[in-house]
């Protein structure tokens, strides 16, 4: 018999107790998940703690990809949320819904890929579940990851800070996610080296903060890319947002994809990116802070904050014309000609 | 600098700017045809450094807005037969037919896919062997010629279950429709790069031929457009009609034989049904007799109720240029990308969806 998933291992009986020791327990062993209870108990170290809290689901095709799989997609993912508050994350729960007929290979690889990936983030997976549904019901596997983490005292971000003035950084290129998955979709398949640039995004902030304590808002700009993450900060904060799209770094290989299927690379996702926005006094030593973390060598001052046109985002372009950037609608569909 | 940021030079594009500026001195109305160009305008903020002079008009060149409504809800009808499974490009399954859309049928359970080539189309078939694989043909001289390299080479491999439905159409033939509705004067048009790569700059010859209206093939990157602009500019004070190619790093003046002989031999010239032109002849591509049973209008009897009319769209003056979209009484209000009432709304390359997500800066 083939290895795979079959609808016994959601079942509840001894053969889903199997899948769970065999392949969940030991890459992601911690004492929290190791005591098997109904809920995981967690004690923070402060006395008085500010809890972040966030949860995303991950149903990336194909579920291995370049530069990442979907296991460490979901750490990094619901890290880089919890972090966008500028907590500390500090546990996960995992919930996988598996497709019957997927190679227990395959779930093997990306859970080790998750264990590796909340350790490298340092956050522990403290709980989980899985259930199984039937072939045809399901792309593969579905991970929902949630995560908790503590703010640390005097940090206050959030999407409504942003103020009139305050400097607008991006920690580096933009587009390497959205551009490296779909080289791989079947039927859209292209050459390309890139590699998705997900990664977790908290040690990044932590040493941010610490040259940069004022910062008023962090947000990662995933699905809807840099586009959709200034018009959410522009209208949430109710100020305007102006860009200059040449200093926003996109790899060549981004801007070659982009341009042979029309894209915006402004609308592709990205994984491992933040958007800063800064008081001005702070702008400086934070561009710096970013630069010194290896996730951040790329990081470039591309605009400002402004009480003219509240809730418009507007990018002067790379040869000096004006426009809007507008929220992005739907999927990216290459275009015809 | 790579070859793409030398046409995205702000230096040299600044003095072309200067050159337009200095030249402009009578209004002149220019059509850019094809869609790519209008976004690509839009996205770089190229209205924002013209003269008041140089007024800038949409054209036909949107595959999708172009594809009647009676040919969607077709291609919609044959996605529904059981077994199908429909490819096509990615953008094509948003548009809405006089009914329903692709995206709707796929909802509902159709097999749609979307693909970035008809040979991915092949593989599919190849992949399937035992389910009739119909690919949706869209599109101008640019894509019919990989549309008839997939026919070629499934004749070749004797697959039978490789099918295409072609809603193909020609440039000159709608370009020549818009001049002689003359419901738009003209000073001049920006020749479809892409297109007149495979097609050739001599089959513009007929603007200043017979029109006395001048045409420059432009490529799609801001100088590329800029220059065609400043050639047009020109040739306008001059009153000196001719073809600027200001795109020769791809278009020759005889264009791709090998890609016009694809095309000629899979397909037959016939008339079409464009929305927004009505019928016009000699404007479109269908499958060869001798080519028949790839035919997806042949071989499948789908046949859908016939076509409603959409109430209030007027996407057909956008696409003869009568109507620029920000006139349209729809646009951004009845009508927007969430909520689109016509096609050039929905089109990643339709002339309201470039004006609406790329709007200049409010004065």
């Amino acid at each position: 018999m083939k290895d795979v998933i079959r609808l016994a291992h959601g079942a509840g009986g001894k053969t889903m107790n199997d899948l769970i020791r065999e392949v969940f327990a030991t890459p992601l062993d911690n004492r929290y998940l190791r005591q098997m209870a109904d809920s995981a108990v967690v004690e923070p170290e402060h006395r008085n703690p500010r809890f972040a809290i966030s949860t995303d689901s991950y149903t990336v095709r194909p579920l291995i990809f370049p530069g990442g799989d979907i296991g460490s997609l979901a750490v990094h993912g619901t890290v880089n949320d919890v972090a966008m508050s500028g907590a500390r994350p500090l546990w996960l729960t995992a919930s996988f819904i598996l497709e019957e007929g997927l190679s227990i290979a395959t779930l093997k690889h990306v859970v080790q890929s998750m264990a590796e990936a909340a350790q490298e983030a340092g956050v522990q997976i403290v709980a989980g579940d899985t259930k199984v549904v039937e072939r045809g019901h399901g792309d593969g596997m579905y991970i929902n990851t949630a995560g908790v983490g503590v703010v640390p005292e005097g940090v206050m971000i959030g999407p409504d800070r942003a103020q009139p003035g305050d400097v607008v950084l991006l920690s580096g290129t933009i587009g390497d996610h959205g551009i490296a998955v779909l080289s791989k979709r079947e039927g859209l398949a292209f050459e390309t080296d890139l590699l998705s640039d997900s990664a977790a995004l908290n040690g990044l902030v932590e040493s941010l903060l610490s040259a940069a304590p004022l910062v008023h808002c962090l947000r990662d700009p995933t699905r809807g890319g840099l586009a959709a993450a200034l018009n959410e900060l522009a209208e949430t904060s109710r100020v305007g947002i102006e860009i200059e799209e040449g200093r926003i770094p996109v790899r060549p290989a981004v801007a070659a994809a982009c341009e042979m299927m029309g894209f915006d690379p402004l609308t592709v996702a990205n994984e491992g990116k933040m958007v800063v926005i800064v008081p001005p006094q702070e702008a400086q030593a934070a561009v710096e802070a970013l630069h010194a973390h290896p996730l951040g060598q790329n990081a470039a001052r591309i605009g400002f904050v402004t009480d003219d046109h509240p809730g418009l985002v507007l990018a002067r372009t790379g040869i000096g014309g004006r426009r809007v950037v507008d929220m992005p609608l739907g999927e990216l569909l290459p275009r015809i000609c | 600098m790579t070859l793409t940021e030398r046409f995205r030079d702000p230096e040299a594009a600044r003095v072309v700017v200067d050159r337009i500026r200095a030249r402009s001195n009578r209004p002149v109305r220019l059509m850019e045809f094809c869609g790519g160009h209008t976004h690509a305008i839009l996205r770089f903020g190229i209205p924002s450094l013209l003269p008041d002079t140089v007024d800038l008009r949409s054209g036909p060149g949107c595959p999708l807005c172009v594809t009647s409504a009676e040919d969607l809800d077709h291609a919609i009808a044959l996605a529904e037969v059981p077994d199908v499974i429909l490819t096509t490009f990615g953008d094509m399954i948003r548009v809405p037919g006089s009914r329903t859309s692709l995206a709707d049928a796929k909802a509902n359970g159709a097999d749609v896919r979307v693909v970035y080539s008809p040979l991915d189309a092949l593989q599919t078939a190849r992949q399937n062997p035992h389910r009739p694989v119909v690919f949706l043909g869209v599109g101008f001289e640019t894509t019919a010629p990989m549309v008839a390299s997939a026919v070629l080479t499934a004749d070749a491999e004797g697959l039978d279950n490789f099918f295409v439905f072609s809603t193909h159409k020609l440039t000159p033939p709608a370009t020549v429709a818009i001049l002689n509705a003359g419901e738009v004067a003209l000073d001049g048009i920006i020749g479809p790069g892409h297109v007149t790569t495979v097609i050739g700059s001599d089959a513009w010859r007929f603007l200043p031929d017979e029109y006395a209206i001048p045409c420059a093939i432009a490529g799609f990157e801001p100088l590329d457009l800029l220059r065609a602009i400043l050639a047009l500019v020109q040739m306008a004070e001059d009153e000196d009609p001719t073809i600027s190619n200001t795109y020769a790093r791809s278009v020759r003046a005889e264009g791709n034989p090998a890609a016009r002989q694809a095309i000629d031999q899979v397909f037959a010239v016939a008339a079409a049904e464009w929305r927004g032109l009505g019928t016009v002849p000699r404007s479109g591509l269908q499958v060869r007799e001798v080519f028949r049973r790839f035919d997806a209008r042949y071989v499948f009897s789908a046949a859908p109720p016939p076509s409603l009319r959409p109430s209030g769209c007027r996407c057909g003056e956008v696409l003869r240029g009568v109507l620029s979209p920000p006139e349209c009484p729809l646009f951004g209000n009845a009508c927007t990308p969430r909520n689109p009432v016509g096609p050039c709304m929905v089109s990643a390359e339709g002339a309201c969806a470039a004006y609406h997500q790329y709007r200049g800066w409010p004065s």
